[in-house]
């Protein structure tokens, strides 16, 4: 594309920002409204039940830290991206967006390990409210970050081009919400008990 | 083709180092055996360690006003979702009614103990 015909996600701006970081935002708010309802249904099922503190006694404290250290870090790079496209380095902004995606991966063995461990102890889905909420939940959760793994591998093949940096943002944006739902779900899964 | 700069970036690993030592914050207070610690550690720490990487990371200080406005709104959705339910599903009996199978706590996770057990 050269430097004279900028696309429409990055120019037409009817309300002031930019088409494709609005849509972003549009993603994020509905977003916002999946993921607080699951947890608003859960924090008043979790306040009803107070025995399920048994079984999220079970849940692996560590696992979820290492986690949350893997997305923060991931988030880290997203970020770091952020800034290199808007210093024009495609190069480096799609090198930080294939860590972040590595970050993503990371998450997803560690919850592999745990999903297998909880799964041979006999806490499946169907084992109790709190183990459906777990696994409803963080199963949710984790399809997002494949979601977001494979759109931040397809950007970061475009701007190692140089090209649509636009896009870097905007797959940020959504990366440090995943963190952010993230954020919430390690207390009320790991920690409250 | 470029992204067009609107922020003016932070110290971003400074930030992150500050999210990190939240983290271990929020575990060492979960050891705790006082409520109102581990409630902090747990819940208070998670909105200080969202609020950084919402106004660092995602930049909602400097966007247009009405972004945070629209996520504040999808917020206040889900508290009224939650202030609207909440009496039917955390409250197990009322006047004239009474939830018996939520009452009773076998039902809700005590299978998969004994199993582990």
């Amino acid at each position: 594309m050269s430097a004279t015909a900028k696309p429409i996600a990055n120019t037409r701006s009817g309300t002031g920002i930019p088409t494709a970081r609005l849509i972003t935002w549009w993603v994020i708010a509905s977003e916002i409204v999946i993921f607080g309802g699951l947890l608003a249904s859960y924090i008043m099922h979790r306040i009803a039940h107070p025995e399920w503190a048994e079984s999220a006694s079970h849940t692996l404290t560590w696992a979820g830290a290492l986690n949350t250290f893997v997305l923060l870090t991931s988030s880290l790079c997203a970020v770091l991206a952020h800034q290199a496209a808007n210093a024009h380095d495609g190069p480096k902004a799609a090198k930080l967006l294939r860590l972040t995606s590595l970050g993503g991966l990371i998450f997803l063995c560690i919850k592999g390990y745990e999903w297998t461990l909880d799964i041979r102890e006999g806490f499946v889905l169907s084992s109790g409210g709190f183990w459906s909420f777990y696994y409803t939940l963080a199963g949710l959760h984790g399809l997002h970050v494949l979601a977001g793994m494979i759109i931040l591998l397809i950007v970061a093949a475009e701007a190692a081009k140089n090209r649509e940096l636009q896009r870097v943002e905007c797959i940020g944006l959504y990366w440090h919400f995943v963190d952010i739902v993230w954020i919430f779900l390690f207390p009320l899964l790991y920690i409250a008990r | 083709m470029t992204t067009e700069a609107h922020v003016q970036h932070p110290n971003y690993v400074k930030i992150w180092a500050i999210l990190v030592a939240l983290l271990v914050v929020s575990v060492v207070g979960s050891m705790s055996h006082v409520r109102a610690v581990l409630l902090i550690a747990a819940f208070g720490v998670a909105v200080v360690k969202a609020y950084l990487v919402a106004k660092n990371f995602m930049h909602v200080n400097v966007e247009k006003r009405w972004v945070p406005y629209l996520l504040i709104m999808c917020l206040l959705f889900i508290a009224i979702l939650f202030a609207g339910v909440a009496p039917d599903v955390m409250k197990h009996s009322g006047l004239n009614w009474n939830k018996n199978l939520a009452s009773q706590p076998a039902q809700s996770g005590a299978r998969a103990t004994t199993k582990n057990e």
